[in-house]
């Protein structure tokens, strides 16, 4: 059977670490956000701010690395921006967000023109080159499968890890939460709701960005606009999915690209059958049909998108 | 210090909001055109003369502007009763292609006197569906249709894209993704000869002047407020939660199909997958401009048709890219927000 032979190679599972990579850090960020109570949609812009940053640090003689903490310092500066708006002064987290999102992503498109003028190929960067680990990467198959990435593929399942532990073990965690289910009652405790909100979605948001950097430092080598296509929404759409737990965001983003990845190179086979636009159509309806799957058992935050004011109800 | 609202919303402040919103956000984009190395009014001055001075520019400003009034009445309608229906870019290709695929098939031959109202229709209808799916699965599922209206437009892409090289491909077009052509009996009347400018902007203005009094005159519109507002209460009071968000989806959808029927019938005559460069998005900040006031979307879509148009020939001028346009736009929803939260709130000491 050609169609589950696929499963068998290497080189899928090795596509779907890499693909899910960018979703990890995403949905990460955005659920540290809700998990604060702030729903953050401008992700998908500050993921392209991300990838267009990174990029640029790297193409003017930056260290790889040195981009991927410029993509994770401007994702925190658009953070401060959505909290500011957001938590001080109250205004719809709908709207807000979407109103980052345009801004980040005409912002990166306008900085990168300026700097690239408009080319026939654009100019490419040397991206990150897969990380050998003595012993793992030479073991048969499971060295191609699962160890041949780049250093942020195994970042990003490094920080979900501590990303559920400091949720779940800290007082730190504690507090976020509280504050995303009552944050009367955190204040109540002692706990800021204002500046844990602050600091929530600024560490969320820099994740978002080092997501975008991904794309154009390890995935890619280049930045071209519309790159991110959707995936800040995909995120989103998997934070619901997780249940807002760290552990099931990882796992639900290696599903997806589990998916993604198959539907690639289900188009390599039955590319002249079937037109290629359905198989690029599974990433999104895959995120509807999790939603859908996923909205009467998930356990939302209860003060996700409720603004918090001293002393008013 | 600490914020504390109002006790009533001074008239002056209201009216004010958007200038101030759209002066913060041009200063900061004057500084981004000053880092670019450009001389900043000059730049301005460009915008302005680009975007009015000559004929073309002119008719160009009124061209683009008209799927920004019905993409932007699409987004007022519906954030007024709460109903986050970003999909408009969706709903804005699913009616375009939803014209193109009637009107050289079924409508074929039909007097354009019938045909024109009969496509028109059927672009709104599209555009009312793709927005009933993601309504239906927040009244069915619970599910923010935030993300699912957003996630559907790139479905609806996609969509186009593989009718344009399939079914509707058009074969005459040397092997470019376009669809066939709606005929020259489904192209709307030109208002100025020799330029793009159609009847659709007087349909556009139309629209909004009916949106508006349906919003200030009819039951509907109270219901829609209602449920805006206060749904608890608006229930408590006896409005039909349910039929009350259906009736807006399939207003807002409808305006957005409408806009891409409109779109293709008026400029192009034919579908392809750049027919609108973000109109579906562009309107919602031309809602917000707007402050959701319906015949403020008529004001609110120049503003940001000048932009685009003005930016356009500016940044050939001047060798600045022409994102600056985007930037600034967007960065006006986000001074706009500001701007109307403190027509709400002030800050005390």
């Amino acid at each position: 059977m050609e169609l589950l032979e696929i499963f068998a190679s290497a080189g899928i599972w090795g596509a779907v670490l890499r693909i899910a990579t960018p979703l990890i850090f995403g949905t990460l960020g955005a659920l540290i956000c809700e998990r604060a109570g702030v729903l953050n949609l401008g992700i998908e812009g500050i993921m392209t701010f991300g990838a267009m940053i990174g990029w640029l640090t790297v193409y003017n003689g930056g260290d790889l690395w040195m981009g991927l903490v410029a993509a994770a310092a401007f994702g925190a500066l658009f953070g401060l921006l959505h909290a500011s708006m957001t938590v001080t002064l109250g205004l719809s987290q709908h709207v807000t967000g979407l109103g980052i999102t345009l801004f980040a992503s005409s912002l990166s498109y306008f900085i990168f023109r300026l700097v690239v003028p408009l080319a026939s190929s654009p100019p490419t960067i040397e991206p990150f080159q897969p990380l050998v680990i003595p012993y793992l990467s030479d073991l048969p198959f499971l060295g191609d499968a699962l160890f041949n990435q780049t250093a942020p593929t195994y970042l990003a399942i490094a920080i979900a890890a501590i990303a559920a532990y400091v949720l779940f073990r800290t007082p730190l965690g504690l507090a976020v939460r509280m504050t995303g289910e009552n944050p009367h009652g955190a204040e109540a405790q002692g706990v800021n709701p204002i500046a844990v909100r602050f600091g929530a979605v600024m560490v969320g948001s820099a994740l978002m960005g080092v997501g975008g950097a991904f794309l154009t430092l390890s995935a890619f080598n280049s930045f071209f606009p519309t790159m991110v296509q959707g995936r800040g929404w995909v995120c989103i759409a998997l934070v619901v999915f997780a249940s807002w737990r760290p552990g099931r965001a990882l796992l639900g983003a290696l599903l997806f690209a589990l998916f993604d990845a198959y539907q690639l190179r289900l188009q390599a086979v039955l590319g002249k059958a079937v037109p290629y636009q359905l198989f690029l159509m599974v990433p999104y309806l895959l995120s509807i049909f999790a939603l859908i799957v996923m909205a009467r058992r998930a356990r939302v935050p209860k003060a996700l998108m409720q603004p918090y004011r001293r002393g008013e109800r | 210090m600490r914020i504390e609202r109002r006790a009533h919303r001074p008239l002056a402040l209201v009216l004010l909001a958007p200038l101030i919103a759209i002066v913060a956000a041009l200063a900061i984009s004057g500084v981004l055109i000053a880092i670019a190395g450009a001389p900043v009014l000059e730049a301005f001055r460009l915008i302005v003369t680009g975007a009015f001075g000559t004929r073309l520019g002119f008719t160009e400003t009124l061209t683009r502007a008209t799927p920004l009034m019905l993409t932007g009445l699409a987004a007022a309608v519906a954030f007024r009763a709460r109903v986050w229906n970003i999909g408009a870019e969706g709903q804005f290709y699913l009616g375009a292609i939803a014209v193109a695929a009637v009107c050289a098939t079924v409508f074929s031959g039909w007097p354009p006197y019938l045909l024109i109202p009969a496509a028109l229709m059927v672009g709104a209808i599209a555009g009312m569906i793709m927005l009933l799916v993601p309504l239906g699965m927040r009244l069915r599922f619970g599910i923010d249709e935030v993300v699912t209206s957003l996630l559907l437009n790139f479905v609806v892409v996609l969509f186009v894209s593989m009718m344009i090289e399939g079914p509707l491909k058009d074969p005459l077009a040397f092997g470019w993704p376009q669809s066939i052509p709606v005929g020259p009996d489904a192209m709307l009347p030109k208002l100025i000869d020799r330029t793009r400018l159609h009847i659709g902007l007087l349909i556009a203005v139309a629209i909004a002047v009916l949106v508006y009094f349906l919003q200030a005159r009819s039951v509907f519109g109270m219901q829609s407020r209602a449920v805006g507002l206060n749904p608890t209460a608006a229930v408590f009071a006896g409005v039909p939660l349910a039929k009350t968000l259906i009736k807006v989806a399939c207003l807002s959808g409808g305006l957005a199909g409408l806009a891409g029927a409109i779109e293709v019938m008026g400029v192009k005559g034919y579908v392809t997958t750049d027919l609108s460069p973000g109109y579906g998005y562009s309107g919602i900040i031309v809602a917000m401009l707007a402050n959701l006031h319906p015949l403020g979307v008529i004001v609110a879509a120049l503003f940001t048709a000048t932009m685009f148009v003005g930016a356009d020939s500016m940044g050939r001028a001047l060798g600045i890219p022409s994102y600056i346009a985007d930037v600034t736009v967007a960065l006006s929803l986000l001074t706009m927000l500001v701007s109307i939260f403190f027509t709400q709130y002030r800050i005390r000491r």
